[in-house]
């Protein structure tokens, strides 16, 4: 069920994290490592933190406390190119997609690649077909955000932070805003990043989905990580975890199983 | 009233086309530099430093809170009398007239153009920064051209408004269009048929200018972005 997972080197390394928003301490201390190959999956409660740890792993959110580590390389928070440079090597999907709405689906992806990386513009657009093609909308180039589907927009934004070349990706509950019957055309393709070894954080609420893909699962709540482990560990009968309890009643709601 | 005809065709009508090419030629350029001093000020009001913000607020205040026939005034008639470190600046009337129309007309333009970076969703600045774009990219390349999309109904009104309080470039000697039509009115006695027929000049030329703005307003036009969400 689980793949071999931690043999590679250790792409991105989170230290003592802390983020406050608004007064609150939504990040407290929180570690976190990712090494080549791994497929982690943050679950835990709404306001648990989720999203704030991704945002701040790759700097949209600069934390007020802590260390981040690119290929061991500490990042210096208040260096802008430090900031733009990680930003590149580590991919970010959000929830609600944020395709740049005025651009088309391959101007969504080439337009990174031409203003960030200066490539050509038929480098970048070779790139984009590329990367297009490999989510499978090949023949919806053309189209703006306006006329995709919910589906077609996530799996754009995906094609659009793969075409940067990251080391990591970080995935903020790509399936959440989409239809039911959208869902599975999002999770093949992120299906086959894990397969061909992209190192991924993902947060979501598929839990059976995620179980049979990821190498370790990550419970955070109140602002920590508080239990951390293989899936079949974690959600297995006897194992009294929280992740169970957890995992249990969300699937009890949405009638999967977990 | 019984050559009404040929007056207006052999006084009037060839007046105001001399004065009706002064006012394009006050008119464009203040229109370009109005919207170009706009989508500056009206950006850095809302991404500028704090600094830079206070001094644009007070830039859109000063002059949205003016008449602009003062502000013609101050360019044209007061300006040269000022000394600064030395340098005087004494400007042609036609220089005055474009500086302060489109000084004016920029204050309007900032305050749309801020309207849409306003009503833009926080989600695009965040996918453009987590691709690595700089801010300035970021704006320029993403934030700006869905926002521009977005208030240029507005701005397209601003540059009607400046045709027509283009009208005011003959009370610093110029003779535009008004000007001209003040003249021949003064000269004839002829009230009615001068200013009717100025009045149809500037009627003419709105709509010209509509008719312009709207054929922009389509080319710009993308799927999501319509004027009529089908």
């Amino acid at each position: 069920m689980t793949q071999p997972n931690g043999t590679g080197p250790v792409v991105l390394e989170a230290r003592g994290i802390v983020k406050e928003l608004g007064g609150n301490t939504v990040l407290n201390h929180v570690d976190l490592t990712l090494a080549k190959g791994d497929l982690k999956v943050l679950i835990g409660p709404s306001g648990s933190g989720k999203s704030t740890l991704l945002q701040c792993l790759n700097l949209l959110h600069i934390p007020e406390d802590g260390q981040l580590l690119l290929d061991g390389t500490p990042v210096n928070f208040k260096k802008k190119t430090d900031l733009y440079q990680l930003r590149q090597k580590v991919g970010m999907i959000f929830q609600d997609f944020n395709l740049f709405d005025h651009l088309s689906a391959h101007q969504n992806v080439a337009i990174a690649l031409k203003k960030v990386k200066k490539q050509s513009k038929k480098q970048a657009h070779d790139r984009a077909c590329e990367e297009l093609a490999r989510v499978g909308l090949a023949d919806k180039m053309e189209l703006y955000p306006a006329q995709l589907s919910g589906g077609q927009k996530q799996r754009v934004s995906i094609a659009r932070a793969l075409a940067m070349d990251p080391e990591v990706l970080l995935l903020d509950e790509p399936t959440s805003a989409l239809d039911p019957e959208l869902i599975s055309e999002v999770l093949v393709v992120i299906r086959d990043l894990a397969k061909a070894g992209m190192t991924m954080l993902m947060a979501t609420h598929q839990i059976s989905f995620s179980a049979g893909l990821a190498h370790k699962f990550v419970f955070m709540e109140n602002g920590r990580i508080t239990e951390q482990g293989v899936p079949s560990a974690l959600l297995a009968e006897n194992s009294g975890s929280r992740t169970r309890d957890f995992c249990a009643k969300i699937s009890e709601l949405t009638g999967a199983e977990a | 009233m019984n050559d009404f005809f040929p007056f207006i065709i052999h006084q009037v009508i060839p007046g105001l086309n001399t004065g009706l090419f002064v006012s394009i030629k006050l008119i464009v350029p203040s229109a370009l530099l109005g919207l170009l001093i706009g989508v500056v000020i009206g950006t850095l009001r809302v991404y500028g430093p704090g600094p830079v913000k206070k001094l644009c607020d007070f830039y859109v205040a000063l002059f949205r809170g003016t008449p602009l026939v003062v502000q013609l005034y101050f360019w044209y008639f007061a300006l040269p009398y000022t000394n600064f470190w030395g340098v005087r600046i004494v400007m042609s009337a036609v220089t005055c007239a474009i500086v302060g129309f489109s000084l004016c007309s920029g204050a309007y333009h900032a305050e749309y153009i801020r309207g849409g970076l306003l009503s833009i969703k926080t989600g695009q600045l965040k996918a453009a920064q987590a691709l690595g774009m700089a801010p300035f990219t970021s704006v320029k390349s993403i934030v700006l051209p869905q926002a521009f999309r977005h208030c240029f109904t507005g701005c397209c009104n601003e540059i009607i408004y400046l045709i027509k309080y283009s009208s005011l470039a003959s009370i610093i000697t110029i003779n535009e269009m008004t000007g001209i039509g003040r003249g021949i009115a003064k000269a004839s006695f002829r009230n009615v048929e001068t200013f009717l027929v100025v009045g149809i000049y500037y009627l003419i030329l709105v709509t010209l200018a509509s008719v312009l703005l709207n054929y922009v307003e389509r080319r710009m036009e993308i799927p999501g972005f319509e004027r009529q969400p089908k």
